[in-house]
């Protein structure tokens, strides 16, 4: 036996995923995979497919899989809803999130957390008890309790938004965590509590993949692993001081590399 | 989760209340004339001058012409198909109610409004009314101890004849429309209400109306009235069973409030809606209408109106009373090929007074939702205001949503405001919910009462609960 050698199952397996809406094609073909206690960056420009990449993992409907699985913990999740995907452990942060009128953060947040406890076998939360796990869970991001009582997202400023959403993900406890842009919009302070927040979440047995523009956020958690994407490609892959080299030479010189191959 | 056992036992049972009872019933012959109007009056064994009502009422209705502004599209009504009196045979004289029609309880227990002394609801008194007939009130004693009379019209009729009298028919005048004329001539039961001076009704008061029989249409009558400072909540709930004929529901209900009294009128309005197809369901055309007479009075109207082949109704306030004060909180859902054409009237005429209308519109399917309302500021209606507010949901983009604000202002020292507002349920509000786990029924629910939620605000507890299962069961299927 060698167990204390073998390594531990990958999380998620992206295998030359080809997906495309509207029959346009976005993605061309991409490969990904993490291991627990991994964390991920994947740069590029605006348009080069990042953000879809983020939202068919997700289980987005606008988005047709042309080619190629997705894997969660082995089990291809191509056909599943994107509820099912979540209750089972995938999160997806988003870089712009969505106003919901009339329906109450807090609500909308025991609703959420309950789902995925019921997946796990876990007892679901009342009103009481939940109100109890979520004042732990705000001290992560610092965020003020007045912003459980407001409809979801509904006159939140940026940074509001996204630190509700870094709330969702502790709440959730996610196998994997895609934070879209989740540094967008964020000033420096703020930026600090939610990268904070996010490493506090993060442990050995999680994922994590962050897509960004900056290397202001790599500069708070450091990642495993640098991917640059470019028209619907994974065109390099790195180590942290990938995302370094590119914030200095700037995205030309990633066109240069695609010119090369 | 609760909610996602309700949602799939919708989709088995898409309409729960549309079973038949299988009673003897006692029907007249079909059709609309004088005789038949006297047949009806005599077995009410009403006095004369309700007779007399009755065929002037029938008179007036000759002459005047089905209405068709609203543009609803639907088969003319052939009055003379229509059976206008049926009811279950019963006993003569019912003492108690253990003497009631096992079958009638058993078909009022199924539809969650149980009336034996044992399982009656606690906290509310209930007035069911089947078909053409009140089958039953309950706590009419601890009611009366207070002064308070609930009981079916019919019997108001027999023993308080003065009030009826007095009132029937000062609302809603038998020459106001051609339903209201219709149903003034024919009606057959209804509940009344009479909350004396100085009174806080101990309980809410509710009337249950069941439309058992296939050919028969429903004229129900309902008469409150509320002395000086005195005040009342009152419930009404319908449903039907499904036949794949058109049965006409006409009702008229007329409030009176007098100095400093209050009415709170709520209505969950379930009738059948007809199929997918747009086969059968109720026409659900209908005249409410409050006359604040008294100073600083309140009438407050709150409806959720989810049933119906085709809802026609504005739930209207006259505001003669100086600071008296109309309220109009509506949720209008339709689906399929439902359609809808609600809203209210809020008449100023005295001065000082106040109206608040807050309208709530879904549409889904192939469905037709219009709000209609008219806010008017008479000549005397001097300091007074309105505050409307429509907001209109659309769900798939088959369905339409209209909204026709009507303002008449003769004084220039009165205010109106108006705020209207479409939306949709987008992609991407469904996905972020789904993408937190949350299942798409859910979700789409969950928007739809946030929606309400002003709506809902005003509703009795129990109701609201009530309401919000509605709707979920109602938009079952009806996105995506």
């Amino acid at each position: 036996m060698q167990s204390k050698m073998k390594e531990p199952d990958p999380i998620l397996e992206v295998e030359n995923l080809s997906a495309s809406t509207d029959n346009l094609p976005i993605l061309k073909g991409v490969s990904l995979t993490v291991y627990p206690g991994e964390i991920h960056a994947i740069m590029g420009r605006n348009g080069c497919g990042k953000s879809t990449l983020s939202k068919i993992i997700a289980g987005h409907p606008s988005y047709n899989i042309t080619n190629g699985d997705i894997k969660f913990l082995g089990e291809n999740i191509n056909s599943l809803e994107p509820e099912e995907r979540s209750q089972s452990g995938i999160f997806l942060g988003f870089q712009y999130p969505i106003e919901i009128p009339g329906v109450s953060n807090l609500e909308f947040l025991r609703v959420s957390t309950n789902a995925r406890r019921k997946f796990l076998n876990k007892e679901e939360l009342d009103t009481f008890d939940f109100e109890e796990l979520v004042k732990e869970k705000l001290e992560i991001v610092k965020m003020d309790p007045a912003f459980l009582s407001r409809s979801v997202n509904q006159g939140f400023s940026g940074g509001e938004k996204k630190r509700n959403e870094i709330l969702q993900m502790a709440l959730l406890e996610p196998k994997i965590a895609i934070l879209d842009e989740t540094d967008s919009g964020l000033d420096i302070d703020a930026l600090r509590i939610v990268a904070s927040g996010i490493k506090k979440i993060s442990n050995p047995q999680t994922g994590i993949i962050l897509i960004t523009h900056y290397q202001r956020l790599l500069d708070e958690i450091k990642p495993n692993y640098v991917h640059v994407m470019s028209d619907g490609q994974i065109i390099k892959t790195g180590e942290s001081d990938l995302a370094l080299e590119l914030e200095e030479k700037g995205y030309e010189w990633t066109d240069n590399f695609i010119k090369e191959t | 989760m609760v909610n996602e056992n309700l949602v799939k036992d919708a989709v088995k049972e898409p309409y729960k209340y549309g079973f038949v009872t299988d009673i003897e019933t006692e029907k007249i012959e079909k059709g609309l004339n004088e005789d038949i109007i006297k047949l009806i009056s005599q077995k009410k064994e009403e006095p004369n001058f309700l007779l007399d009502f009755r065929l002037k009422a029938f008179k007036k209705w000759q002459k005047m012409k089905e209405p068709d502004w609203a543009s609803l599209g639907y088969k003319k009504i052939d009055y003379q198909d229509i059976i206008y009196y049926s009811a279950p045979k019963q006993k003569e004289k019912i003492s108690s109610l253990d003497e009631v029609d096992p079958k009638l309880l058993e078909t009022f227990d199924k539809l969650g409004i149980p009336l034996t002394e044992q399982k009656k609801l606690t906290n509310v008194a209930v007035d069911a009314v089947f078909d053409s007939v009140s089958i039953a009130t309950t706590f009419r004693e601890e009611l009366a101890d207070h002064g308070v009379i609930f009981c079916s019209i019919s019997e108001a009729v027999k023993n308080h004849a003065d009030l009826i009298e007095k009132y029937l028919g000062t609302v809603v005048p038998a020459s106001d429309n051609y339903f209201a004329a219709l149903n003034s001539a024919v009606f057959s039961d209804g509940s009344f209400v009479y909350i004396p001076k100085g009174v806080t009704c101990p309980m809410d008061l509710s009337s249950y109306f069941r439309i058992n029989s296939g050919d028969s249409g429903q004229f129900e009558r309902t008469l409150i009235i509320a002395e000086e400072s005195s005040s009342v909540s009152y419930l009404e709930g319908c449903t039907a069973p499904m036949f794949d004929t058109n049965t006409l529901h006409a009702a008229v209900v007329e409030l009176i409030a007098l100095d400093d009294a209050s009415i709170k009128y709520s209505t969950v309005q379930n009738w059948y809606a007809g199929d997918e197809e747009g086969i059968g369901g109720i026409f659900n055309f209908v005249t409410k209408r409050g006359k604040c007479l008294g100073k600083r009075s309140k009438i407050s109207w709150s409806q959720v109106e989810t049933g119906s082949a085709i809802t026609w109704k504005y739930p209207s306030c006259l505001l003669l009373g100086e600071e008296s004060v109309g309220e109009f909180y509506s949720v209008a859902l339709t689906n399929n090929l439902q359609q809808a054409d609600t809203g209210t009237k809020m008449i100023h005429i005295g001065p000082k007074t106040k109206s608040t209308i807050v309208s709530k519109g879904i549409s889904a399917g192939n469905s037709k939702n219009s709000y209609r309302g008219l806010v008017k500021m008479g000549t005397k209606a001097t300091g007074s205001r309105n505050y409307s507010q429509c907001d209109s949901m659309l769900i798939g983009d088959q369905a339409s949503a209209n909204t026709f604000p009507y303002i008449k202002s003769q004084q220039p020292n009165s205010e109106i405001e108006h705020e209207a507002s479409t939306c949709r349920i987008s992609e991407d509000q469904l996905f972020y919910l789904q993408s937190r786990g949350i299942e798409f029924e859910e979700a789409v629910s969950m928007m739809v009462s946030g929606f309400c939620r002003d709506v809902f605000n005003q509703l009795p507890m129990e109701f609201a609960a009530e309401a919000d299962k509605l709707l979920a069961l109602k938009l079952e299927g009806s996105v995506g």
